[in-house]
Formats: C-alpha cells, structure tokens, sequence
C-alpha cells in the first residue's frame, strides 16, 4: 500500500514550534514538509499596505529550522501564502529571507515560486463578461475606480499550479497566495492519493495542532495518507488528537462545518467516519469531493481614510450618565468650528468599553458601569485633517460643560501623553469576489530561480 | 442550565473579512443532543438574540461527528476597515453564553 506522510510544523509561518517537535516527527521519515504563512484574520491592512504578519525575525527562524529539516532528509519544503497575504511584495520578502539562509548555510536548493497577483485588467474585462460574483451580498461592487484604488490584487491558488511544480521537483517551493489546504493537497495528488481525502488532511494540517487536545497552532503535526483514508496526530505526544476534535476542527473559521469550497472544488465531509486507532492518533475515511465550475477567490484592499484617536477614561456618574447627548454637543461644536471643512469628508466616532464597545449595537445589555474606557477617533481623507479634527473634539469633550456638572476642571483621564495618536491609512477590503476561469494554471506562473 | 455550561467550546471567529461564524462545541453526546433537542438555537433565535435580520444568517449546521452546532453571519462592516470593532471576530460569541437550555 503506498503512503504518504506530510509535516506541518504550524499554522502560520513565524509562529514558531517546539524544536524537539520537529526533530521527533522528522524521524517519522516525511515525504514533505508544507507550512501554510497566510490569513485575512488581521484584516486588509496586511494585503493593502504590503506587510507580514509575523516579525522577520520570527520568519526566518522558522525557515532556518525547516529548510535544515528538508535538506537533511532530502525532502521538499513548501511555503503557502508567503508573506501572510501571498501578494507579490509578501512573496519577495519570503524569498529574500529564504536566499539569506541560503548564503549563511552555503545550499544551494532548486527554488521555485509561483506567484499569485492578479492584473486588473483581466478581472474588469472578467466582471464585463459576468464571470465574476461577490462572495457574499455585503461585500462592494467593483467599479473601475476601486479596482484602480486597489493596491494590486492576490487569488487563491488551488492543488493545480503546484502540482505541476511539484513534478519539477524543487528543494524549496514558495507559493504566493493559496487555498490553505492546496499546498498539503498538492503533495498528496501528486503520489496518486485521493484529492478528496488530500484536501481534507490539508484542511486539517494547515493549522497545526489545533485539531489535537490541548490544541495550539504552534505545534508540529503529521498527517499519513494511504489508499483509503489518512491518520493524523501530534508529533508531540501530550497533544493528542480525538474522532470528536478532529471533526469538530473543520468548524475552525469557516463558513459551514462540512460544505467545504475552495477553488474548483466542493469538499463534502458528512459521512466522514472519524476512527480512534491509538492513543492521540485518529484515522479518517469517507471524504467527499466534487468539482464544481472553477472559480478563483480574488483578494483585493485599498486605502479608504486617514485615521487619528484618542485613548481616555470616564469614571464620573454624573458624566457616564450623559455621554450620549454630550458627544453629540461636542460633534456639533467641531463641525460649527470647521464649517469650511466638507461635512462628508470626515467621520467623528466613539467607542464605549465597558458599555458597548465589543459590540456596538449588537450589544443586548446596556447597563452602565461605573467606568468606561472611550476611545473615539476621527477619519478624513488626508492626515493633517484628521489630526487637526481629532484635536478640536479632543479638546471640546476635555471642556465640555454638560448639565450638572461638578468637576469642572476636566471630563476625560487620559493615560498617555500625548493624547492623540496619528494612526495612519485605514484599508478596506475591497475586493473578495470569485472569478470564473478557464484553467486552474492561468494566473499562477511558476519561475525557478538562481540562488 | 446556561449555554456555556454545557458546551465544551463557545466561539466565534472572521470566516472570511465579510462573514463571522460562531462554534457551538461539545465534549459529551448527552449535552450537545440536549442542547440541539431544546430547540433553543435555530436560525430565528440567534437572529433575534443578535438583532440581524434573518437573511443575515448565511449557514446554520449541525455536525453530529464534531458534536457541533454551527450558525454563520454576515458582518455590518467587514473586518479592520473604518467601524469595525472586532477585527478577528473573537469576542461576539457572548451573546450566545446566557442562553437557558431547559
């Protein structure tokens, strides 16, 4: 029976895991070790102004420990979304730090990237013909002025582009933005494997050791496929994984616990049979797969505002009381003082911690505290303007002479000075649309690269 | 008993920038069929609960073999951009903790 053993050394490059980890699973003889570095968790930002999401420092220290692990084994290393958003400019810096190790150690890997980035043109002229859909109904229509807004755009790469890599067997493989599961798919197919079943293992690989009890995303885990299902468990014994944790893991972050869509594929896991065959270590069968027409997810953010704000705390009753009327006599006072200012180009905004400031107005219980943490912020279009408003309201609340006030010296305690923190751009996600292609390669060139 | 008294796992997290899902785990048969026999979360309830339209309830999902209950949400601004409150969507699962399983 052929097999297939894959290691996933975490859930995000950069995270870090233990070293003795990695060296006990390294003993188990993998086929590959795939890492996955990508997530929109730490929203637009990341993808629009072109920055990781983990320290260098902490990416290359990851590097350094996996790419020794696969040089030493003689075994691929494939990095998913590099960088975090898998844009070109997250991709370079990946690369950079991989060639950095490369001169310190002297290797001299195969290393290959398929690159992510989308051209404009090809999504206008694709949203002109119909072939492109929202991923839900709140998200923003593309319009030809977004789209030239955007600072560049990334899609999901599926199995396919790295497959084809794959067969070029490069030492070390970089992937701009993919499905997290697909690099872990990829290794999978690639042996002849089931891609229902290599997807699934990918689904759960990606995230490290969060399918395990106790679960973290920082821990190394191992995934062994063969002709009829796979086996999944922790390198670290502790850790051990259970039928229950490890079907309850495809809930993590997504929409629907066992519909499963990624591009070009349905993952259909209901009749999953979820099987404890030792300690810590659970086999899975009954995977499902079908193939819907093939669809690209777009990923796409640009800058929407300047932003600057004010951390300050409330602790007089008379006050928390009040600070919806008194916040909208402050607006009032800025907005008279720069009548010369376009109303519409610029927001006045106030949180509440301690009342709602989690929730805003899904908040069910309103009762007041007996202390609130506000920050309030000012969002204009350029950041002179929104320094010079966040001051005025900043100033006007301090003063404000509320009815039946008694401490007339102050109403906010501010924790820092200075008080206003000019934050900079804000970003948007503006586009996160599907794309219909016509081949799953198309959009994802594969270049191999001197080091 | 409350909600967060019987499940094992009460969450929620960004599915994606636009949507946020909340996770109804549990660790004991017993407790997730009571939970799901109580009739007490159904799409119409968590709406209500949260104040969101129906329609704004995009997945509601039992998984029997993860002992989970999965109900999904569009977000009123999506994550990190100008009003948003919760970039990862970590903490709008409290709602769902009060909740009296009879």
């Amino acid at each position: 029976m052929k097999t297939t053993l894959i290691l996933s050394p975490c859930g995000i490059l950069g995270y870090g895991f233990p070293l003795k980890s990695l060296e006990s699973a390294l003993r188990e003889q993998p086929d590959a070790i795939v890492v996955d570095a990508g997530s929109t968790d730490a929203g637009p930002h990341k993808l629009g102004a072109g920055t990781a999401i983990v320290s260098r420092l902490a990416a290359k220290k990851d590097l350094s420990a996996l790419m020794d692990g696969a040089r030493r084994l003689g075994i691929p290393l494939i990095v998913g979304s590099a960088g975090g958003s898998g844009a070109r400019k997250h991709t370079l810096w990946t690369l950079d730090i991989v060639k950095e190790i490369c001169q310190e150690t002297g290797w001299k890997p195969k290393l290959g990237v398929i690159w992510a980035d989308i051209p404009k043109e090809d999504i206008w002229a694709a949203c002109q013909r119909g072939d492109v859909e929202k991923m839900s109904p709140n998200v923003p229509d593309i319009t030809q002025e977004t789209l030239e807004e955007t600072n560049g755009v990334v899609a999901q790469m599926g199995a396919e582009p790295i497959l084809e890599a794959l067969r070029q067997k490069p030492d070390i493989l970089i992937c701009g933005r993919a499905y997290d599961p697909a690099p872990f798919a990829a290794v999978g197919i690639l042996a002849g494997h089931d891609p229902a079943l290599c997807y699934h293992l990918g689904k759960i690989l990606e995230c490290g050791t969060l399918c395990a009890e106790p679960g973290t995303a920082k821990d190394v885990m191992l995934g062994r496929l063969d002709d009829t299902g796979f086996e999944v468990w922790a390198a670290d014994p502790r850790r051990k994984c259970t039928p229950v944790s490890v079907a309850a893991h495809t809930f993590y972050e997504k929409d629907h616990p066992y519909l499963l869509k990624g591009p070009g594929i349905l993952l259909d896991l209901e009749k999953c049979r979820f099987e404890q065959v030792s300690e810590g270590r659970v086999r899975v069968e009954g995977s499902r797969i079908s193939y819907p027409p093939y669809c690209i997810k777009l990923e796409g953010a640009r800058k929407a505002a300047y932003r600057t704000f004010v951390l300050a705390g409330i602790r007089d009753p008379l006050l928390i009381g009040q600070m919806d009327s008194v916040e909208a006599a402050v607006v009032r006072s800025v907005r008279e003082y720069y009548a010369d200012i376009p109303k519409d180009s610029y927001q006045i905004r106030f949180s509440h911690y301690g009342l709602d400031g989690v929730m805003g107005p899904l908040e069910p219980d309103r009762t007041l505290p007996h202390e609130i943490g506000l920050m309030f912020e000012v969002i204009a279009d350029t950041q002179e303007k929104a320094d010079a408003i966040c001051a005025t309201t900043r100033s006007a609340y301090l003063h404000y002479g509320y009815p039946g006030r008694k401490s007339t010296a102050g109403n906010l305690a501010f924790p820092f000075a200075p008080s206003d923190i000019s934050f900079g751009p804000v970003y948007v996600f503006s586009v996160y649309h599907l794309m219909r292609v016509d081949s799953p390669t198309r959009y994802f060139p594969l270049e191999w690269l001197e080091v | 008993m409350k909600l967060f008294e019987l499940a094992h796992v009460l969450r929620s997290k960004n599915s994606g920038p636009f949507a946020v899902t909340l996770d109804i785990l549990f660790d004991d048969p017993k407790a997730y069929e009571r939970v799901v026999g109580s009739g007490r979360i159904t799409p119409a309830s968590v709406a209500a609960l949260y104040g969101v339209p129906l329609e704004a309830i995009t997945d509601f999902a039992l998984y029997p073999p993860g002992l989970g209950i999965k109900i999904t949400l569009l977000r009123g601004v999506s994550s990190g951009t100008v009003g948003d409150r919760d970039v990862y969507g970590a903490q709008q699962h409290a709602p769902l903790m009060e909740l009296e399983i009879p």
